[in-house]
């Protein structure tokens, strides 16, 4: 590292959790502040910037560098900024910048914004991106590469600095390090392995549950492994998970061991409070979910025990190198499968850390939505040339292979929207000048743009409120809206009872009565990487391998063979069963969770010609399951070598996940705004619903950009459509369909998953039309509206119309609750 | 396109599956909530949404004018979405709407988001309309007399079916009144649960979801409950 430095090269350094990167990624830029210093006048200006995925990590890494800084007497000046930071220590900091300066990419990109970007950074020697494995391939990560890119622009000097994971593909990280998306321009080191960590699996004494991810059945064996141990990290996989794990937990803890609880949803102070208590040694054990997967050194974890299937092995190593930070020493591990199927996703799990395989995609094309949000950021920092931008944004690794008439195409939306239609010009947010430079309109678009900035895009939030008393943490409003007053639910590791919706804030009370629920929230569970489902179709479709898995999971997979039939090693097992008014077909084709979403969007688009009314459909990573209001008889019809020749473009196109790629996509695009100056408290009513423009964008001007920018992300998430035409291939003539009364054992699993995707075929239509013949057969005809509506509903005691009726029929009532007060869009 | 009759104070209306009302013995059209020009009301706050919202409710209309062939059209209020919203419309739309009103007698019924007459474009302008035993107005009132047609809240209903409920925006009537879906391409929905519909409909009624070819009907149970709450909540909901 040291070396790269002297020469003013960037570097990567790729080494396992615990091989403490952070500080070898300081080391030069330490060294040479310290010179600087001895050489007479310090130096003045921000000399280092680091760049952290998690303002914790920013917070955590300013205290361990301040304490050797401190010790051996430099005169080094070390501040965090993130979104935390007081307003006057930030305007001090941009006054004068300290030395190192640690920040989040979110932080830094409205930095960059600034006027006065070009002072502060103009110095700047070095830039050091933590945990570049956990930003790479996603949109925080391309809009770093973006300001990283414009950061070598204010300071051509400037030498870059990664630090990563060990990944499957070093080389890829290396071109995102790089300042011309070159591998070869980044000195490449690489930290030699650390000893094996030892891993196994934790099951529950009697019965293993057939499905869920909870693991809670584990709990009591999970207890007594946190008793025998100093310090433990309990990861999980979800938020609700962690929830219930620690209420369980608490259940159990006769010894009222310190167990603490950390996830997202919590306030940041509660998070600072557990984090700080880990770091003293006041714990033994925090139950936590990815909010501790990065880089915050505890010291002293001796185990880790990960609950629910860890879904990768690359996330597997990360977590489990919190146990142990030391090279030298085996992390222990423990797994704790929650259901049949993740018995043996562990089982491969293991087998792949041993054969010391990694997983894990090379990073995709950089979006355009984040590209739009840069473009206009850089209008508001000075007016450029889209020349000089262009050249500069293609010199970041997610955009080297950005086209010229795409990047035009967004600026234009940037500017006025990009419409066919004329009309918006005097809206406009851009505009050029005689020389060709773009300038921003006013201040009025820069603060709109600040107060928007950053590329996670989160449902919308409630914070929730003790009576009288503090702010817990935040929900999501979907999950409110579910609530009525005197309902309970687990947040914070405590019941709560819903009393009352405040403007802002959910006002609850502890305690109360009745089962409680457990928020959900949306997106936070991982695929499973396609690498480890392979060898999970390896497993199961071997029953040699068998052995090596528990008697309950041997038992579960050989009861399949009675009710149903085991999947076969090349053909295709498909079942049809009824279940709650619908008909499931379960398809396993054990290719990953991705190549099956784009399987499900096959599938239904043909059940649809067919006409069996598809509803919509589930894939998980064995299996690719749709429902239907009619029954598939011929399953060969469904899974035909031509499949992929379905017309699947409007089909897609009005699928939920397309919809919901559009909505992220117009948020961080800007189109969409999750803030507005001076409406901050209603943000709801200030909304347009997302889908209302998608729909007439889509009918009036098919080719825009972010139309375009919707497909290419969803091109993206959905597999190579080699890999599923290779399996309808395969598995043409060894179709095996079975048509049985009930779910089989090896479907429950997936049945139970979450993650549905609808389609909006006419069986919508064809459910209520059937609904309404329903009521109106059972009630002879006096339900229909026809005529006689008018009357019956003015008289409140219709005449009997034979002897046998009496008062008025009941209809089919009102919506479910959840369905209810709940708004779709915002109104206006 | 199937419609559906609907009695109302002893007259014989027909529901459309578009969302449109349509009144055979006057030959009148009656549609609500079109929120022209709330793209271009967006994009003045900074928000460029697309401008094409003006344009897919016109072609709508054009639709159901080409089905009805009326000879009277009434708008029942936020026919824009802001009062400055008809001199904003592109020389186009503005264009085909004046193509589309051409003809007929227009009504514009005031609403909440269109507090005055738009501008340059024909037709009477009126707080409510009286027409023989219907009276039109932008936003129903508790207590009305029989008859009484408008618009104003979106209303969507969740129908529970075999599969699941499936949710539409609906017209809801009792009877006494009947409530409008909104017509427009950015109109949102509200549930008819939510207090301030419910306030108007406190023994129930039917409601008529828009599907693709018709309307599906279904008895909605007594909404007593909900509206006290909307009394209770008096002020704190904003107005759609």
């Amino acid at each position: 590292m040291l070396a790269a430095a002297g020469a003013g090269r960037s570097a990567l350094l790729v080494a396992p959790t615990g091989g403490g990167k952070t500080l070898a990624g300081f080391l030069p830029s330490l060294i040479d502040l310290h010179r600087a210093g001895s050489d007479g006048a310090p130096r003045e200006g921000l000399h280092t910037l680091y760049i952290s995925p998690l303002k914790a990590l920013a917070v955590d890494i300013a205290r361990n560098l301040l304490a050797p800084v401190g010790e051996m007497g430099l005169d080094i000046r070390i501040e965090t900024r993130t979104g935390d930071t007081p307003a006057n220590r930030r305007a001090r900091q941009r006054a004068a910048p300290p030395h190192i300066l640690l920040t989040t990419p979110e932080s830094l990109s409205l930095l960059l914004s600034l006027p006065e970007a070009g002072e502060m950074f103009g110095n700047l020697a070095c830039a050091v991106v933590d945990e570049v494995h956990a930003l790479a391939g996603t949109k925080r990560g391309d809009q770093l590469a973006l300001c990283l890119a414009r950061l070598s622009r204010l300071a051509p000097r400037l030498r870059r600095v990664g630090l990563s994971a060990t990944v499957a593909h070093p080389e890829a990280i290396a071109a995102w390090v790089a300042p011309d998306a070159r591998p070869d321009s980044v000195a490449l080191v690489r930290a030699t392995g650390g000893a094996a960590p030892a891993l196994d699996v934790i099951l529950p004494e009697g019965r293993l549950p057939w499905g869920g991810h909870m693991g809670l059945a584990s709990m009591p064996e999970v207890y007594a492994r946190l008793r025998a141990a100093a310090v433990s990290i309990v990861f999980v996989n979800t938020r609700a998970q962690a929830e219930l794990a620690f209420q369980a937990l608490w259940r159990l803890n006769d010894d009222n061991l310190p167990i603490a609880l950390h996830h997202g949803s919590l306030t940041v102070e509660q998070r600072r409070r557990v984090e700080a208590a880990m770091a003293e040694g006041r714990l033994r054990a925090v139950v936590a979910t990815a909010s501790l997967d990065l880089g915050i050194d505890w010291g002293a974890v001796d185990q880790v025990i990960q609950v629910g299937a860890p879904k990768g092995v690359a996330r597997l190593l990360q977590r489990v190198g919190r146990a142990n930070h030391r090279m030298d020493e085996a992390s222990r591990a423990a797994l704790v499968p929650a259901n049949r199927f993740e018995v043996i996703e562990c089982r491969a799990a293991i087998q792949a850390v041993a054969s010391g395989e990694m997983d894990g995609e090379p990073p995709r094309p950089g979006g355009l939505d984040v590209l739009a949000q840069h473009i206009l950021a850089m209008a508001c920092h000075a007016p450029f040339h889209p020349d000089a931008l262009y050249a500069e944004v293609t010199r970041a690794a997610p955009y080297a292979a950005l086209a010229r008439g795409d990047f035009d195409d967004v600026l234009r939306f940037v500017e006025d929207g990009g419409y066919a239609l004329s009309g918006y010009e005097r809206f406009r947010k851009l505009f050029r000048d005689a020389e060709g430079m773009i300038h921003v309109r006013g201040p009025q678009v820069a603060r709109q743009l600040r107060m928007n900035l950053g590329t996670i895009v989160e449902t919308p939030l409630m914070k929730v409120r003790l009576r009288g008393g503090p702010v817990l943490g935040e929900v999501e409003e979907w999950f409110v809206s579910t609530l009525e007053p005197g309902h309970t639910f687990i947040f914070g590791g405590q019941v709560l009872r819903y009393e009352a919706l405040d403007v802002s804030a959910v006002i609850v009370s502890r305690g109360g009565e009745g089962e409680p629920r457990v928020p959900a929230y949306a997106g936070s569970k991982l695929p499973l990487s396609t690498h480890l489902a392979r060898r999970v179709r390896g497993i199961i479709a071997d029953p040699r391998q068998w052995r090596a898995l528990p008697g309950p999971v041997r038992d579960w997979l050989r009861l399949q063979g009675h009710a149903s039939e085991l999947p076969s090693a090349e053909g295709l097992l498909v079942e049809t069963f009824p279940r709650g008014g619908r008909w499931f077909t379960v398809a396993y084709c054990f290719e990953g969770r991705l190549a099956h979403q784009t399987l499900g969007m096959l599938v239904t688009k043909r059940m649809e010609r067919l006409g069996l009314g598809p509803l919509g459909f589930l894939a998980t990573d064995y299996v690719v399951a749709a429902w239907s209001a009619f029954p598939v008889e011929d399953a060969a019809a469904l899974f035909t070598e031509d499949l992929l020749g379905e017309e699947l473009e409007e089909w897609i196109a009005d699928s939920s996940m397309l919809r919901r790629t559009f909505r992220n996509i117009a948020t961080i695009a800007g189109l969409l705004e999750k803030n507005h100056p001076g409406r901050e408290k209603s943000g709801r009513q200030m909304t347009m619903g997302a889908d209302l423009i998608y729909d007439v964008l889509r009918r009036h001007q098919p080719d825009h950009i972010l139309l375009r920018a919707t497909r290419a992300e969803a091109a993206a998430g959905l597999t190579d459509v080699g890999r599923i035409g290779a399996l309808l291939a395969r598995i043409q003539g060894r179709i095996r369909h079975l048509v049985l009364e009930r779910v089989s054992p090896l479907a429950v699993p997936a049945l139970i998953e979450e993650g549905r995707e609808w389609v909006s075929g006419t069986a919508e239509d064809a459910l209520l039309a059937e609904a309404e013949a329903l009521v109106e057969e059972a009630t002879e005809g006096a339900e229909h509206f026809t005529g006689t509506l008018g009357l019956e509903m003015l008289n409140p005691h219709p005449p009997p119309r034979s002897p046998g009726e009496q008062g008025r029929p009941r209809g089919p009532g009102r919506a479910p609750r959840h369905a209810r007060q709940r708004l779709r869009h915002g109104v206006h | 396109m199937i419609s559906a009759p609907l009695h109302l104070a002893g007259e014989r209306l027909a529901l459309d599956p578009a969302g449109a009302l349509f009144w055979p013995a006057r030959q009148m059209l009656v549609l609500s909530d079109l929120h022209l020009e709330k793209g271009s009301h967006f994009a003045a706050r900074g928000q460029l949404v697309p401008p094409y919202d003006t344009r897919e409710t016109l072609a709508r209309l054009a639709a159901l004018l080409r089905r009805y062939g009326p000879s009277q059209l009434v708008f029942l209020g936020d026919s824009f979405h802001d009062a400055a919203g008809a001199a904003r419309l592109h020389a186009t739309d503005r264009a085909t709407l004046l193509h589309l009103l051409s003809g007929r007698q227009v009504s514009w019924v005031l609403g909440n988001h269109d507090p005055v007459a738009p501008e340059a474009l024909p037709g009477e302008s009126v707080e409510e309309l009286s027409l023989g035993p219907l009276l039109f107005r932008h936003e129903g009132q508790p207590g009305a007399r029989p008859g009484e047609v408008s618009g104003h809240f979106h209303p969507r209903a969740a129908m529970p079916t075999r599969c699941g409920p499936v949710e539409r925006a609906c017209f809801l009537a009792d009877g006494q009144r009947l409530l409008m879906p909104a017509f427009g391409a950015y109109t949102g929905g509200l549930s008819i649960t939510a207090p301030p519909v419910a306030a108007l409909f406190p023994r129930g009624g039917r409601a008529f979801l828009l599907g693709r070819e018709r309307l599906f009907s279904f008895a909605v149970g007594p909404m007593k409950h909900l509206a006290a709450r909307s009394r209770a909540e008096a002020g704190s909901g904003a107005a759609p």
